[in-house]
């Protein structure tokens, strides 16, 4: 799909000359209420979580999970940042590699993007291939974890949560449909002027590419925001510091983990606010992304719709 | 241009010469292009290739202190132990199984959703409702599965809570391993459904309008034009979609998995996929040979119906094949 054709596409419309008739007032009306009982059911859970993290320990373990906080309480806020260094190593260490991966991961994905949709570039089949077979065929996770600890000596090291979510073969699939959007005659118009191949791409082709750069992004921003699985192999307690999705697998998972954390407060296990801790710590990593979702949900929404379809 | 008549030339005058002076002279002549790939094919090198030659775990009785290629050989042996206690099996079923549900139900809601969507004349309801429905997508497993734990905890679970002071009784859910099949069907669509519809809504979205308008002055009514021209419309988009699933029917979701069952072994049996058994395998048993050997069987199946799906599709609609 063309992006120009994108544009050109409204969406469908129907007249409203025509007089409604039974079975378009029968879909509309259970449109209406079919789809917003799921919408709906799609974000209660979140405003659950955030009122629970605001109600108190004991109100939980009287009555449960409410939609309204119960009896209002702060408390598992101020015991989380009565010793904040947790809490914001583990934002120092995300928004970090979330900077630095997308960064670089954009750079990398967008330039093999470029330089495999060029129909003058003999190779880009070749290359294409070995990079599209790693998706057909992979070695599995336990050698993937051998080579990763004893050969390449990345056990506790954020190196190894931060490489393997660079890129993908299916973004530099999804980028090299974008590109391919882009006339050719702006990269002929570049060579004519004898501008080099990289020259054409950053100065010529980045520019033009704003909205797949951003899809692209976000893709591999949600990514890195949303890591715990390579922290999980990798990262053991040796490491202070964990990303925010890891910290709270291990505050929901681990009594322990939820002790050390507040080792510093002092508190005995008893008098753990347990539930309500669990709640404001999802509060808190999910939290920026629940902030920025009204604004980047459009790019995502917009890429998606050229690039994820294939034609 | 000057360069290119002068590789001809030299194409008649030495033949044998050719082909390797073509080769380097292909190189020089891209090497911006090759250098632009050259970290993605170092990436793919690195944590992609070199794993590989790994897979002789599958084959060893592997011993960590000596490395692969010094642990002893042993053959099928791990592949016929799995196989033979059916362990093999199990994870096969559950996988495919899962997989197979998600992409039915999965694909049909997503269809329902914006087929309706489109039906809806108001433009604020049409954003708000995909806004609030792709949410889920943008949230970690981790915090799904708090949200379920939220929700069925048996003693301070939401729903644990409503069905009691409704004077019913709440199930133990996280010891009854045939509850959780829906369970996680039904998380697996919530978190889903959103961004698949948004997918084909702009499918829909792309179809020509006059079509449909002109239906509508010939008298035909929103169920038929849905029937006669929305669906056939959206045939071809249903087709690759589903297609590309198809390719990764014994890949599982392991982040979904994991964090709803994670290390219950109550609910293994219907919960156990290829990718949890694994992890546990590797992370919880230390039994590198047996998560290796499940892996490779994966690997080898999953590689094997890609290959026949696209063969197949090939044969019957080339456009739509894969490669």
């Amino acid at each position: 799909m063309k992006v120009k054709e994108m544009q050109k596409n409204k969406p469908v419309f129907h007249s409203t000359k025509v007089k409604l008739d039974v079975s378009d007032r029968t879909i509309r009306g259970f449109t209406y209420v079919f789809v917003s009982i799921f919408a709906i059911l799609c974000i209660i859970p979140f405003w659950m979580i955030i009122a629970s993290s605001f109600s108190t320990e004991a109100a939980i373990r009287r009555s449960g999970f409410t939609l309204w906080p119960t009896n209002f309480s702060t408390f598992s806020y101020s015991l989380i940042f009565r010793s904040p260094d947790q809490m914001i190593g583990a934002y120092v260490v995300t928004i970090l590699m979330t900077l630095i991966g997308t960064t670089v991961g954009l750079f990398v994905v967008s330039m093999t993007g470029y330089a495999l949709q060029r129909k003058d570039f003999p190779f880009r089949n070749g290359i294409s291939f070995y990079i599209y077979f790693t998706s057909l065929f992979s070695a599995g996770l336990v050698p993937f974890y051998y080579l990763m600890v004893k050969v390449y000596g990345l056990k506790d090291s954020y190196w190894a949560v931060l490489l393997p979510l660079l890129m993908s073969p299916w973004l530099i699939i999804l980028m090299k449909n974008y590109v391919k959007a882009i006339p050719h005659e702006i990269t002929e118009s570049g060579k004519i002027d004898g501008a080099g191949d990289f020259r054409i791409f950053w100065s010529l082709i980045v520019p033009s590419m704003t909205p797949a750069l951003a899809t692209i992004g976000l893709f591999l921003a949600l990514g890195y925001w949303n890591e715990w699985y390579y922290s999980s192999l990798f990262l053991g307690s040796q490491v202070t510091y964990r990303p925010l999705q890891y910290q709270l697998y291990n505050i929901i998972n681990k009594v322990a983990a939820l002790k050390n954390s507040l080792a510093a407060t002092q508190l005995v296990l008893d008098d753990l606010p347990s539930e309500t801790l669990k709640m404001a710590t999802a509060t808190l990593a999910t939290g920026p992304i629940i902030l920025l979702y009204p604004f980047v949900q459009k790019y995502f929404v917009a890429g998606l719709t050229v690039g994820a379809v294939k034609g | 241009m000057q360069l290119d008549l002068q590789a001809k030339r030299s194409k008649v005058s030495a033949p044998t010469l050719v082909h390797k002076e073509k080769f380097w002279y292909k190189i020089s002549r891209n090497r911006t292009l090759l250098l632009m790939c050259f970290p993605a094919i170092l990436f793919f090198f690195i944590f992609s290739y070199m794993p590989m030659p790994g897979t002789y775990i599958a084959f060893t009785k592997f011993n960590y202190n000596k490395g692969i290629f010094a642990s002893p050989f042993i053959g099928w042996k791990n592949f016929q132990f799995l196989f033979s206690n059916g362990q093999l099996l199990l994870l096969l079923r559950n996988t495919v199984l899962y997989n197979i549900v998600f992409i039915l139900l999965g694909n049909f809601l997503q269809v329902v959703f914006a087929i309706l969507l489109n039906e809806v004349m108001s433009k604020w309801f049409k954003k708000t409702t995909q806004s609030m429905m792709f949410l889920p997508y943008f949230i970690s497993d981790v915090l799904v599965s708090l949200l379920v734990y939220n929700l069925i905890n048996y003693d301070y679970g939401f729903i644990s809570d409503t069905v009691r002071s409704a004077g019913g009784v709440m199930p133990k859910y996280y010891s009854m391993p045939g509850a959780w099949p829906f369970i996680i069907v039904l998380v697996n669509l919530w978190k889903g459904t959103g961004y698949g519809t948004v997918i084909y809504f702009a499918a829909i979205t792309s179809i020509d309008t006059s079509m449909l308008e002109a239906a509508k002055v010939d008298g035909a009514n929103g169920f038929q034009r849905i029937r006669y021209i929305l669906l056939p419309c959206l045939k071809p988009t249903v087709v690759i979609l589903l297609l590309f699933a198809v390719g990764g029917i014994v890949k599982g979701n392991f982040g979904l998995f994991y964090n709803l069952v994670g290390n219950n072994s109550l609910l293994f049996n219907t919960t156990d996929i290829i990718e949890t058994y694994v992890y546990r395998a590797l992370m919880n048993n230390f039994n590198f040979s047996q998560g290796s050997a499940v892996g490779l069987f994966q690997s080898v199946v999953g590689f094997a119906i890609v290959m026949v799906a696209n063969g197949v599709v090939k044969r019957i609609e080339p456009e739509y094949s894969l490669f």
